[in-house]
């Protein structure tokens, strides 16, 4: 499983990266975590708010700081 | 009727009260200056914070119905002026923190909104927000409130219709121009509950970040409200001082504050006997521009439309400053 988190590197692109990460653990899940802060490359997902969260190149949330437990649900 | 929804609804003279005979029972003299800066202190938190957490909620509720997917939509069919009206009302709904400024200014321009438009919605998206609407209203009354927000909505019109004339489509960073994503990714749907539970983190993280700017303003006001002397507040902010609204916008440019933060400042001086319009300009200045979102801007912006940008907005503002100065005895 390949996820990205996407954001420009503030407080709340951080935040959601740290509740991914969190969420996978728990879970026990193989995956590899991304965190993408180049601009370029999150437009090329259409996203227009971050944080945003992309599960196997599919946009599953954005705009939005997601708990661990959220995450988790989705994953 | 009127008069009540006014002082004890919205600016809760009750709280002021109450807080008042509590201290005064405990032994503190409120009609001292540190007792009187103990009660201004105690009831402008107390009274921000019951605003700040409500408002947040229904704002963010209200938001949720408008992500910047739907809001890139709707200005699309719109055209002329009417875009640029319809750009900065939306800019006013639509959910944004300084760190999305990018993502937004790409999205809206790879959609090929013109660049007026976006510019509409830049500047009146964070200088009029519903919760400064609400907080204006219970701090400086009704007619304040809407006088500024109309002000605010001119400017953000005016100044994106000024950008759109002076055709500065090549300022945008090469990055966003180069770039043919067409992606068109749809908003999720949401359920009330949804809705809601946003609605509810909102306020959550609002109130985490915001709530040391409300204890610094607050702190702030209340040195201004019961220690500076009202002969300095007056010549410096007052009519004495003819560049006062000016003074107040530069100083204010460079400040990051939420409007929560700048509110008590505000309140404070007005009773010190500053102009309105002047606090006014304060206000905006320090809420639409600031060092962070600025820096966020210039990765997307070339200089030339930055300073284009900066330069709008200040003399935007102070416009707005004079002019609230001329016609204050209509609002006081």
């Amino acid at each position: 499983m390949n996820i990205k988190v996407l954001g420009g590197g503030c407080a709340k692109c951080e935040a959601l990266l740290a509740a991914t990460k969190e969420a996978v653990a728990e879970k026990g899940i193989e995956a590899e975590i991304e965190y993408i802060t180049d601009m370029a490359k999150i437009m090329e997902y259409g996203i227009m708010s971050t944080p945003a969260l992309i599960i196997d190149n599919k946009v599953v949330s954005m705009g939005r700081v997601l708990k661990a437990k959220d995450v988790a649900k989705i994953l | 009727m009127g008069a009540f929804f006014q002082n004890q609804i919205l600016s809760m003279k009750w709280l002021n009260e109450l807080i008042g005979n509590l201290l005064s029972a405990m032994g503190l003299d409120t009609t001292s200056r540190i007792g009187g800066s103990v009660q201004f202190f105690i009831y402008d938190v107390i009274k921000i914070t019951i605003l700040l957490c409500l408002l947040i909620f229904i704002i963010s509720y209200i938001q949720s119905f408008f992500p910047p997917e739907r809001s890139r939509k709707i200005m699309g069919r719109f055209h002329g002026i009417g875009a640029n009206i319809v750009g900065a009302l939306l800019g006013t709904v639509t959910p944004f923190c300084s760190c999305s400024s990018i993502p937004i200014f790409m999205g809206f321009t790879s959609a090929g909104l013109p660049l007026g438009v976006t510019f509409s919605f830049l500047i009146s998206s964070p200088m009029v927000d519903l919760g400064s609407l609400v907080l204006l209203m219970s701090i400086f009354g009704v007619k304040i409130a809407i006088a500024y927000v109309i002000l605010g909505l001119v400017i953000a019109v005016i100044g994106g219709t000024l950008i759109e004339k002076l055709h500065m489509e090549d300022q945008i960073a090469d990055f966003i121009r180069n770039s043919n994503s067409s992606v068109n990714i749809e908003s999720p749907d949401l359920t009330v509950r949804d809705r809601l539970v946003y609605a509810r983190d909102q306020v959550e993280s609002t109130f985490k970040k915001v709530f040391p700017y409300i204890l610094v303003g607050v702190g702030i006001g209340a040195i201004i409200h019961n220690w500076i002397p009202e002969n300095w507040v007056q010549t410096v902010l007052g009519s004495r001082n003819p560049f006062g609204v000016v003074l107040a916008t530069i100083v204010g440019v460079p400040m990051y504050a939420d409007i929560f933060g700048t509110i008590p400042v505000a309140e404070a001086l007005l009773a010190k006997g500053a102009l309105l319009g002047t606090i006014l300009s304060f206000m905006m200045a320090v809420t639409t521009l600031s060092l962070p979102s600025l820096i966020m801007l210039k990765k997307a912006i070339k200089p030339k439309l930055m300073g284009t940008f900066i330069a709008i907005c200040v003399i935007g503002i102070i416009i707005v400053g004079y002019g609230f100065n001329a016609f204050q005895y209509i609002f006081i």
